[in-house]
């Protein structure tokens, strides 16, 4: 039977053979993920070999799962980690909105010079403001509970306030508030509303679609972070998820809890997306921005 | 009026309880084992009975991930945030001491007479860091195939000559039982290179620098006998005998127990693992390339930072967790050599007759600490990347050429490292 390209049905067939196919490949390090978090270490590296790796078969227990929980806090280091990048993230929404807001429907001198260099941050890598950034928040002042404090180290703020605004989310709001009708602003302008006024009652409730995505950007960029708590934190208390990871790898590594711990540590992040998922999609493309 | 006297009493009672805590000094300490729990409950008992032993000092620990500990410490330098007692992994001791981390332990070397010379961490003349216990490496086989091979069994005082040595790997491809004569477990570029393979560059009677200066690489590791080094090193991949550097990493835990491999190059640490999956294990030494067997030595030892306010009470706390009881406690809980002859005697796998005891004596009759300078630091990556070069089929001369190169460069900027 020759292929005819007329045939919807074998057309759409064919196409979401090939989108099957490409999600399965995407699927296949989560769903070995978890299925590996269930076996025990011999049956996990034996399986490596061939396709049983992907499926829970042979020894299943929920051993390296207590394993983990007994090898490390767990679950402080995840509520380090929401803890952090829910907060992170709110003061960020929050603190670029406003910012872009200035930027794109405010007047004032310098302001294109300013947005420009808030742009080409974008290309600095934070590796290389690291030490510098580590020497400045190690000797600043704190007023606490406790009064007058110097160096923020082993503390949350450390790992929230560097991170609050950022070259990209400001740049996300700008783009997308330039987007909105002019005329809505004008309006409200007209009869008589302030610059405040404008923004939290006219340009933030038309900004779901950016709000998830920025928040969801902001979302991987702080759970994922790993170079900045570790030199920053140095205790136990303060830890998030990704330093935790290093809890495994021993000089004979608990593949079978590193799984588990994996599987534990992702559920966050899959829960997040998904909730967030057909809104993020729709900034994206009306923003133009790609991953 | 007799509850304000009962009152009073109690008060003043309290206070006299609390005047003993009150007066020990802390004592910070980081260690590099956390998520290890076994090592975790065997400090903390040590620095239990330490807090409890006497009243000048309170001793309060916390634990880093291995992978990451040294990072941790070099941004804590940075931010003059170092604790009183650190723990530091024995070849890059050196790099902290002239980089102003340790100041030298205010402890008799004599003391520790009887340590192992991989447990003692000195630099420029002076104890640094002192070691609760060692590692080594040795051959993994087992005495069946050493038998159906018609192998000799070396010894520590006869080890394997070169020719012996690939004899037996021709022998293991031969008969065709094994995917890989040899593991060497090719996959971790980290440390393992330079500790598990410079070894027998010394062998052949190369090194990774000229340890009598410490201030070139030239003529150690590209003169003749590295070249001779490099030559058989890349055979060993060439000639099919060993995977190379994108080994399977499962390979180190299962390889040689699945019988994927006749022999292992690994670590006393899989010593015990690998003792109950395989019930003919043996453990050999280090073959001889000419200038001697060797193995690599130094693990993680104690120091005290330089930042200390208190060294007196960071060397009383090292002293006290260097007892033979603790030292024991440690070997029995995660196999690795004790330091002393007298704590190895109270251990179940090193004492005489014990089923690790070769390791004791490989430790003291083959054991070569990695180069002892600041720069090993830089040197042994330029080693691990050359040897995975080479393994890689790069040209023999030409890349020793260039980590030679990359070493001195590394010295020449560093001002000598302090080498004079």
């Amino acid at each position: 039977m020759a292929f005819d390209p007329d045939n919807y049905g074998l057309r759409l067939f064919v196409r979401y053979l090939v989108l099957c196919l490409i999600a399965l490949i995407f699927i296949f390090p989560l769903v070995f993920m978890i299925n590996s978090s269930f076996k025990p270490d011999n049956q996990l590296l034996a399986d490596t070999s061939s396709l049983r790796a992907f499926v829970p078969v042979g020894d299943i227990s929920l051993n390296n799962y207590f394993g983990a929980f007994r090898r490390a806090p767990v679950g402080l280091f995840v509520l380090n980690s929401v803890l952090v990048t829910g907060a992170t993230v709110l003061l960020s929404l929050l603190i670029c909105s406003l910012a872009a807001f200035s930027f794109a429907f405010l007047r004032w001198k310098g302001r294109d010079v300013v947005f420009s260099i808030v742009i080409a941050t974008l290309i600095i890598p934070f590796e290389t403001i690291a030490i510098p950034l580590l020497l400045l928040v190690s000797k600043l002042p704190w007023i606490g509970l406790e009064g007058l404090q110097w160096g923020w180290l082993n503390t949350y703020r450390v790992q929230i306030i560097p991170w609050i605004a950022d070259g990209l989310t400001i740049f996300l709001f700008v783009q997308y508030f330039k987007g909105l009708p002019g005329e809505l602003i004008e309006a409200g302008r007209v009869e008589g509303a302030s610059w405040w006024q404008v923004y939290y009652r006219i340009v933030m409730p038309l900004s779901g679609p950016v709000l998830a995505t920025a928040a969801i950007l902001k979302f991987l960029v702080m759970y994922n972070q790993y170079l900045w708590p570790l030199i920053v934190v140095q205790q136990e208390t303060y830890r998030p998820v990704m330093v935790g990871l290093g809890y495994f790898f021993q000089l004979n590594v608990a593949w079978g809890e590193v799984m588990a711990y994996l599987t534990l540590i992702t559920v966050p992040v899959l829960i997040f997306y998904l909730f967030l998922q057909r809104a993020f999609i729709a900034s994206i493309a009306s923003t133009g921005v790609k991953g | 009026m007799n509850l304000t006297k009962h009152l009073a009493g109690v008060m003043i009672a309290s206070a006299c309880l609390c005047v003993p805590a009150l007066a020990q000094t802390k004592l910070t300490m980081w260690y590099h084992g956390a998520g290890n729990e076994v090592e975790s409950r065997i400090l903390n008992q040590i620095i239990s009975d330490f807090n409890t032993s006497q009243s000048d000092w309170t001793v309060s620990i916390e634990s880093f991930p291995e992978k990451s500990y040294n990072d941790s410490v070099a941004a804590a330098a940075l931010a003059g945030n170092l604790p009183d007692i650190l723990d530091v992994d024995g070849p890059i001791m050196p790099n902290w001491a002239w980089a102003g981390y340790l100041q030298p332990l205010p402890i008799d070397e004599s003391e520790f007479a009887d340590f192992l010379p991989g447990t003692k961490g000195v630099w420029d003349g002076k104890l640094y860091s002192v070691g609760l216990w060692d590692a080594a490496v040795a051959l993994f086989a087992r005495q069946s195939t050493l038998d159906e091979l018609g192998l000799r069994t070396p010894t520590v005082d006869k080890p394997w000559s070169s020719e012996e040595f690939m004899a037996a790997l021709d022998a293991a491809k031969a008969s065709g039982k094994y995917e890989f004569a040899l593991d060497l477990g090719m996959n971790d570029q980290a440390e393992w290179y330079s500790y598990a393979f410079s070894p027998f560059l010394q062998s052949f009677g190369g090194d990774i620098v000229d340890r009598s200066t410490y201030r070139t690489a030239e003529g150690a590791l590209n003169g003749e006998a590295a070249q001779a080094f490099g030559k058989w090193w890349q055979s060993l991949f060439t000639g099919g005998y060993a995977p190379g550097t994108s080994e399977d990493p499962a390979d180190q835990q299962t390889g040689f127990i699945n019988g994927k491999f006749a022999f292992q190059w690994n670590g006393n640490w899989r010593a015990v693992e690998t003792m109950k999956a395989v019930d003919d294990v043996v453990f050999l030494p280090a073959p001889d390339f000419g200038a001697g067997n060797k193995i690599g030595a130094g693990s993680w030892q104690f120091g005290v930072s330089a930042k200390s306010k208190y060294p007196e009470g960071a060397a009383e706390f090292i002293k006290f967790a260097a007892q033979d009881k603790y030292l024991a406690a440690f070997s029995d809980g995660i196999g690795l050599i004790p330091p002393t002859p007298s704590a190895a005697q109270m251990t179940k796998n090193y004492k005489d007759g014990g089923p690790l005891a070769m390791f004791f004596d490989l430790s003291k009759a083959q054991a070569l600490v990695r180069p002892v300078t600041p720069g090993y630091v830089v040197q042994a990556k330029v080693f691990t990347k050359a040897l995975a070069d080479i393994a890689n089929g790069a040209d023999v001369a030409d890349t020793l050429d260039a980590a030679v190169d990359e070493i001195d460069a590394d010295i020449e900027s560093n001002g000598g490292y302090g080498h004079q």
